[in-house]
């Protein structure tokens, strides 16, 4: 039997329309289970003949959560008539990129797992359904992911997540080892496992693993938040918007230019769209040595960033600080402010279109929070109509890691259960090892020499 | 080198220790007129280190070569003086049976056993050279010069091959026990182009049970209840002797700190790898300096003698600082030692040089067993011994080879482990190597090989007569008990007796042994109709009740490690012509020549990716065809 694959078969971050497939002998099941179909009549069409290849519109239920995740239409594809040969599985979701990837997550709390890159033609193949001209273009896409997971691990080593999850696998490792000795060397010397030691142990290592859960919980922009980037010259109103947008004075707001040292950098939460906006310092020449550095963070940051927000004083005609700016946002996805109307305007929409063709201009008082409204509406919008673009691979693996972080703690709450119960040791061996086996995943670590070196480093053990 | 033709036959065995006695009665009981080879016959089936067969995992495999026909089991049925039955506290996948042998008996009874056994012939002498032609085995000859042609030659050298033993500073070259190392082979090995290391272990010393003190130490008796070792017995009847537990104290380690220097161990004199499994007592106090005490057993070395084994204890300091230190331990005071304890270093091969038959890669018709492959422990031996055997026989025989997985036996999983990657130090096998832990229990190694054992034909008739009884009365009562229910009325005694919440409606007696407070005996109360069961059988039936969930878990593990296990490789192929795979990868690949992709997949160095590569590849090549 063969795992029940599922993955985003479309672009991602473009198109309005996004589709997850879903291949195995699961994916049916699962689709019942988190679809509802809006016709009573065609709720259990699934099971039967007459709802085959029938695109059934209808909506994806998170049951836990008592919520719609997005209005879909979804298509079931009976084997061996498909692409993979197995059961497959379509579901067309219409609410943008953050539905898509709720709905793929749902798919995958349901008993699928991620699909390897290519595998779903890898498996076409593999069951006689794609001709022989076509194997060498899977061998290219399989060979791809060796290269591509590796640089994924090499971006994520640097990240938190990966620092986090090799503690975590430490104290799994330390307390395997502690059991390991526990079965494999009663005779031992050595205090044996008490139900009530594993179960504090477990539990420790479980509420870390949640809180890691919890952090990636925002689905498409899990881990990192969309990357905003707020930019102009000093005293132009960046401080300003960015307590505009948190509701609250955060950053220091003087009418002092350069006030603003260093980039600031919060979360917002915009109609459910995490957002880390970044305040950058002005962008200007200084001597200040101080500031300098903040003006240097401001560049990089902005290089980074998935979404700028551009701040002209409207009242002023362009300086040559605002045409360098211009400069290094020509090419990225933006959104320019034309502030301070209230003070008359001399900067005209039409100028800046000239400059920055892609870019969407609001006229705004930041101070009296007029146009912050239409910004808040105009960054959704482009969120939602997937307008924005991530880089692919974040998204991909932070999915991936976010449905192993919750296999790996599900697989704890199993230990944990078996420990109330007084079950034997070896039975929670099982688990404990399981969670242990999905974290380094993660990490691509798995080699189990590691825990019986583990075991004779810390135990004397043996005749 | 003179010689001269004495005789030919099918199959040579070299080394009459573990690995050679399940050899050579494998091999004889196939049909294949067989001989043994032992440098001295007294050493046949000799224990040179502990007097106990069985442990963790240990007690497994002889459970498993039992249940394939093999003697481990038997012989420790005849020959043992205590029985215990370990980590009974835990799940059933870990009880692991374990009995003190009289070592003396041990190697007697095997000694008959080989003596009788049809198609086999042993024989004192010393192997010097093997006959090779064209990567071809073609028998031994023996330092008399008396050569004898062979079509398979197993070799199960354990310490003998250019052992050497240290004491201190002191080391000569010997055999384990004082007996005659065999020297000249191991040139002649080399010789043929056999890569050979140098592994080492150690045993401790042997005191007189009159020296000791007794009422120092804590009594570790057997237990009240014999559980057979090999299935072909119900019941044993036994007189046990007890063993002793004592523990070192801070003046053991401080005359071992004191001497560390003179120590063959930390001199430096000794250059093979040793296990971490079986540490001396001088590397125990290095390495765990802040641990105020270390027990040791000590252990009667059979019935007839007074020799004691001092278990925790090997040593390879000088024997009069292993006077000093052994003196220091309560109930030692006035030990006198009989038997020096020492380290020993021996060659052996790196097992990535074999096929998973044990077959060795370059020399067709040679196999290998025993710590000779790397291993350490009887049990291993005997298990890699029983599986050469049969592998060389059925390949005289022009038979397919037989190999256990990694989900059918540990017998498997320590093959794959020592063939596929290989070990740096003597290889012990342990229940966390295993997988699939709860399929490979003990108490189930004849329903898992049995079989397979007769239709190659090792399993006697009267073995396999004994499984199919067996599984029908386990099938049958499991049935019934599947069938049969008791209103809460009528359970409502048994119930309170075991303090098992009241039933609410009728349930199954199947059911009710699901509890954990319950058990298929506590049920007999209620149950008056039952058919009377063998202990093995009512402890198979109730470990399938209790643990359904558990198993058919991993019964869906197994059913996706053999999708691969099962894609079959041919040893022949050439992974250059692979497009696709990295450097690294077909390199492995054709050093290792993989039976299967599940066996390609463990070999470090070969990626998943790889192997997604190799599907498409084979994919390919049958739509070729």
């Amino acid at each position: 039997m063969e795992d029940t694959i599922a993955a985003i078969a479309t672009a991602y971050g473009e198109g309005g329309i996004g589709i997850i497939r879903i291949s195995g002998e699961k994916a049916r099941d699962i689709l019942n289970q988190i679809f509802e179909a809006c016709s009573p009549n065609e709720k259990t069409d699934f099971m039967h003949r007459s709802g085959y290849r029938k695109l059934i519109y209808g909506h994806i239920i998170d049951h836990n959560k008592k919520e719609v995740v997005d209005e879909v239409l979804a298509v079931y594809m009976r084997a061996p008539k498909t692409y993979t040969t197995e059961d497959v599985v379509e579901i067309n979701c219409h609410g943008g990129m953050i539905a898509l990837t709720k709905t793929l997550e749902l798919v995958l709390k349901n008993g699928a797992r991620m699909a390897e890159p290519g595998e779903f033609t890898k498996r076409a193949f593999l069951n006689g359904r794609i001709d022989l001209s076509q194997a060498e273009a899977v061998i290219d896409i399989v060979k791809a992911k060796t290269k591509k997971g590796f640089e994924v691990s090499v971006a994520q080593l640097e990240g938190s997540l990966s620092i986090t999850v090799r503690t975590i696998r430490e104290e799994l490792l330390k307390l395997l080892a502690r059991v390991l000795v526990d079965l494999d060397y009663p005779d031992a010397d050595i205090e044996e496992l008490t139900y009530c030691d594993l179960k504090v142990d477990l539990k420790g290592i479980k509420d870390q693993i949640d809180a890691l859960v919890e952090t990636s919980q925002t689905g498409m922009i899990i881990k990192d938040g969309l990357k905003t980037a707020i930019i102009g010259k000093p005293n132009v109103g960046k401080s300003s918007l960015m307590n505009a947008l948190l509701k609250e004075a955060r950053a220091i707001v003087t009418e002092i230019p350069g006030t603003t040292r260093d980039t600031i950098e919060e979360i917002i939460n915009l109609k459910n769209i995490p957002i880390r906006l970044i305040d950058t310092a002005g962008i200007r020449e200084t001597e200040d040595f101080i500031e300098k550095i903040g003006i240097e963070r401001s560049k990089e940051s902005f290089n980074s960033a998935d979404l700028v927000i551009f701040i002209l004083n409207a009242s002023e005609e362009l300086s040559p600080e605002d045409e360098g700016i211009i400069g290094y946002v020509k090419d990225k996805r933006t959104i320019v402010l034309l502030n301070k109307i209230d003070l008359g305007q001399k900067l005209k929409k039409q100028d800046i279109l000239d400059k920055i063709p892609q870019a969407i201009i609001i006229n705004t008082v930041i101070t009296t929070n007029q146009g912050i409204e239409e910004l808040e509406n105009v960054i959704f919008d482009l969120v939602y109509a997937g307008k924005i673009k991530q880089e692919d691979n974040r998204m991909i693996t932070n999915l991936r890691h976010k449905d192993l972080l919750e296999k790996a703690s599900l697989s704890l709450r199993d230990a944990l259960a078996l420990v109330e119960n007084k079950e034997a040791l070896d039975f929670i061996e099982v688990d404990i090892k399981g969670c242990w086996e999905l974290l380094g995943e993660i990490i691509g670590e798995m080699v189990n020499e590691d825990i019986i070196d583990q075991v004779f480093s810390r135990f004397c053990l043996g005749k | 080198m003179n010689y001269f033709l004495m005789d030919e036959y099918d199959v040579i065995v070299i080394g009459a220790g573990h690995a050679g006695c399940e050899a050579a009665l494998s091999s004889a009981r196939l049909g294949q007129k067989t001989l043994v080879l032992s440098i001295n016959l007294e050493a046949i089936a000799m224990m040179a280190c502990n007097p106990s067969v069985g442990g963790t995992g240990k007690g497994h495999l002889v459970k498993e070569i039992d249940a394939l026909g093999g003697e481990m089991g038997l012989n420790i049925d005849k020959s043992f003086i205590q029985s215990k039955m370990l980590n009974v506290g835990k799940g059933p996948a870990v009880h692991s049976l374990r009995a003190q042998a009289d070592k003396n008996k041990y190697h007697v009874e095997m000694k008959k056993t080989l003596e009788a056994q049809e198609n086999l012939d042993i024989k004192q002498g010393e192997a010097v050279e093997l006959i090779v032609e064209n990567g071809v085995v073609g028998g031994v000859i023996l330092k008399t010069g008396s050569a004898y042609h062979a079509k398979a030659v197993i070799l199960a050298t354990g310490t003998f091959l250019r052992g050497k033993i240290f004491i201190g500073e002191w080391s000569f070259e010997s055999g384990p026990n004082g007996l005659s190392p065999s020297i000249l082979l191991s040139d002649n090995l080399v010789k043929h182009g056999i890569k050979l290391r140098r592994f080492k272990t150690g045993t401790p010393a042997r005191v007189s049970s009159r020296s000791l003190n007794y009422s120092k130490m804590i009594e570790q008796p057997g237990d009240d209840k014999i559980i057979p070792f090999s299935f072909m017995n119900d019941i044993l009847e036994q007189e046990q002797v007890s063993c002793w537990l004592t523990y070192t104290n801070e003046q053991t380690h401080q005359v071992i700190r004191d001497n560390f220097l003179k120590s063959a161990l930390f001199g430096g004199q000794i250059e093979g790898v040793g296990p971490r499994y079986c540490p001396s007592i001088e590397d125990k106090v290095n390495r765990f300096a802040d641990k105020k005490r270390h027990q040791l057993f000590i252990e009667p070395e059979g019935l007839d003698t007074e020799e004691m084994y001092v278990q925790g204890m090997s040593s390879s300091l000088p024997e009069d600082i292993q006077k000093k230190f052994y003196q220091t331990i309560p109930g030692l005071e006035s030990c006198r030692i009989v038997r020096p304890a020492y380290a020993i270093e021996y060659d052996c091969i790196d097992p990535l040089d074999l096929k998973i038959t044990l077959e060795h890669r370059e020399i067709t018709g040679l196999y290998c067993a025993g710590q000779f492959n790397g291993s350490s422990g009887y049990e291993e031996a005997a298990a890699q011994g029983i599986m050469a055997g049969i592998n060389a026989s059925l390949k005289i025989q022009g038979k397919e080879p037989f190999v256990l997985d990694r989900s059918e036996a540990y017998i498997g999983v320590l093959i794959d482990d020592l063939v596929t990657k290989g070990t740096n130090e003597p290889y012990r096998i342990m229940t966390s190597r295993a997988e699939y832990r709860l399929l490979l229990r003990q108490d189930n190694a004849d329903t898992r090989l049995t079989e397979k054992a007769y239709e190659i034909g090792l399993a006697s008739t009267e073995r396999y007569n004994k499984y199919l009884h067996t599984k029908k009365n386990v099938r049958e009562e499991h049935a019934r008990l599947s069938e049969k229910s008791v209103s809460p009325a009528e359970a409502k005694g048994l119930m309170e007796k075991y303090g098992s919440a009241p039933l609410q409606n009728r349930v199954t007696l199947a059911e009710l042994i699901k509890r954990p407070e319950l058990s298929y005996r506590a049920l007999a109360e209620i149950d008056s109709d039952r058919p009377v069961l063998s202990e093995h059988e009512a402890n198979q039936l109730e470990v399938l009740i209790k643990y359904a969930g558990y198993i058919s878990k991993q019964l869906l593990q197994v059913e996706k490690f053999k999708k691969l296990e099962n894609r079959k490789l041919n040893p022949e192929f050439d992974y250059n012509q692979v497009n696709g795979l990295r450097i690294e990868a077909y390199q492995k690949l054709n050093q290792f020549k993989p039976l299967s992709l599940g066996q390609a997949s463990r070999i470090s160095g070969v990626s998943p990716a790889d192997i997604n590569v190799l599907l498409i590849h084979l994919e390919k090549e049958r739509r070729k065809k």
